[in-house]
């Protein structure tokens, strides 16, 4: 539903429609949501078990989703992370695609501006290229996304394609409502656990 | 020539049992990820897990990758252990947070160096620093400086991970592993 994802006055898509396209009708997938605003996003878009956002470990949601989705090959896993957390563990594209696993999606929401911390300017507004990162790191499919016609093809490649797969989207910078998800990380843990592994998980 | 070389990279002896019995110990503990940024004392072991399929091993680019991870693959039921070195620990120490505040178990094991017969300075800081820390970061830290020492202490650490959900670490002493000279 291509025509559901509202865009900013730049014509760059709005990031809660476009989380909530990616999240639509999602039989098992897993989602991480990255530090800052894509907790937030993906905790707007349904605040479920197979949910893990993140209160911190800044850098680490692309290697927290190859951890998933090496244990869990027959599940999709969506990493969903914002620009300035990817730059700040970008080896991870490297490692990931050395490890070519093909249940896992990797998707940076690209406002190129730090937005937890006063909207300062990242490296992408500058020209970083993450998508040509990525390819160059390995990862044969990698895509710059800037037009909301695209989105459904890529809800379609996360959700039945061959992974592993990036893609860079463009979104607008402004704001949206904090939508908080539980701080308790060992809940949020636990919970996401259970959902995959049942309640064996806390017997483990 | 590679006899020399692994002296020089300080490699444990070849005759050494140690790497084996931790080998055995990742299995016995059921094992499935071996995150690693490679150091010459874990090369055995290295190449043990890299012979068997049912372990994954995954080469990291830097060692607060493996900490991440390994978080990711308990999130699926997996379990994992991260080898490094202990230059590589000042690396994971705010990724540690992620397991200190998920309780999420998370076995590191160290080889050391900058404490034994150490030729390089640059070793030296983070090789001292390393215990106090991982203990900073609410890792519970154990040494090993005897060979015989090693698989004990090993086995500590994986069942402190994950019967206590935590991280835990095991320190193999440079002593162990002997001290990379350069020839001097």
């Amino acid at each position: 539903m291509s025509g559901s994802i509202e865009t900013g006055k730049g014509g760059k898509m709005n990031r809660r429609a476009l989380v909530r396209e990616l999240l639509r009708d999602r039989g098992g997938l897993l989602a991480i949501g990255g530090l800052g605003a894509p907790a937030w996003d993906i905790t707007a878009a349904g605040d479920v078990p197979e949910n893990l956002p993140l209160w911190g470990g800044m850098g680490g949601a692309a290697m927290m989703g190859l951890g998933l989705a090496l244990a869990q090959p027959s599940r999709r896993v969506l990493v969903i992370t914002g620009d300035g957390e990817m730059l700040m563990g970008i080896g991870a594209l490297a490692t990931i695609a050395v490890q070519r696993p093909a249940n896992l999606s990797v998707v940076v929401l690209d406002n190129e501006h730090y937005g937890e911390t006063g909207m300062q300017e990242t490296h992408t507004r500058h020209g970083v290229d993450l998508a040509g990162m990525a390819r160059a790191a390995g990862i044969a499919d990698s895509r710059l996304i800037t037009d909301a016609k695209d989105a459904p093809a890529l809800r379609d490649a996360i959700l039945t394609g061959q992974g592993p797969l990036f893609a860079q989207v463009k979104v607008d910078e402004s704001p949206e409502p904090l939508v908080l998800p539980p701080r308790e990380a060992a809940l949020l843990q636990a919970r996401m656990r259970e959902a995959i592994l049942g309640p064996a998980a806390h017997l483990q | 020539m590679a006899q020399q070389r692994d002296e020089l990279e300080m490699a444990p002896d070849a005759a050494e049992a140690w790497p084996d019995r931790i080998y055995d110990l990742l299995k016995e503990h059921g094992i499935r990820q071996v995150a690693l940024v490679p150091d010459a004392g874990h090369s055995r072991l290295i190449r043990r897990c890299e012979a068997d399929n049912e372990l994954r091993v995954v080469t990291l680019t830097t060692e607060e990758e493996g900490v991440a991870q390994l978080f990711g693959a308990w999130l699926g039921g997996q379990k994992g252990v991260l080898l490094m070195q202990s230059s590589g620990v000042g690396n994971c120490i705010n990724m540690l947070s992620v397991a200190v505040a998920h309780r999420t178990p998370l076995p590191m094991i160290v080889t050391m160096r900058g404490e034994f017969g150490e030729f390089n300075p640059f070793q030296v800081p983070m090789g001292q620093a390393t215990p106090a820390v991982l203990e900073a970061m609410g890792t519970l830290v154990r040494r090993a400086d005897r060979p015989e020492d090693v698989a004990p202490t090993v086995e500590a650490t994986l069942r402190l991970a994950f019967n206590t959900y935590r991280p835990t670490a095991t320190l193999i002493g440079q002593r162990v592993l002997g001290a990379k000279t350069f020839g001097k």
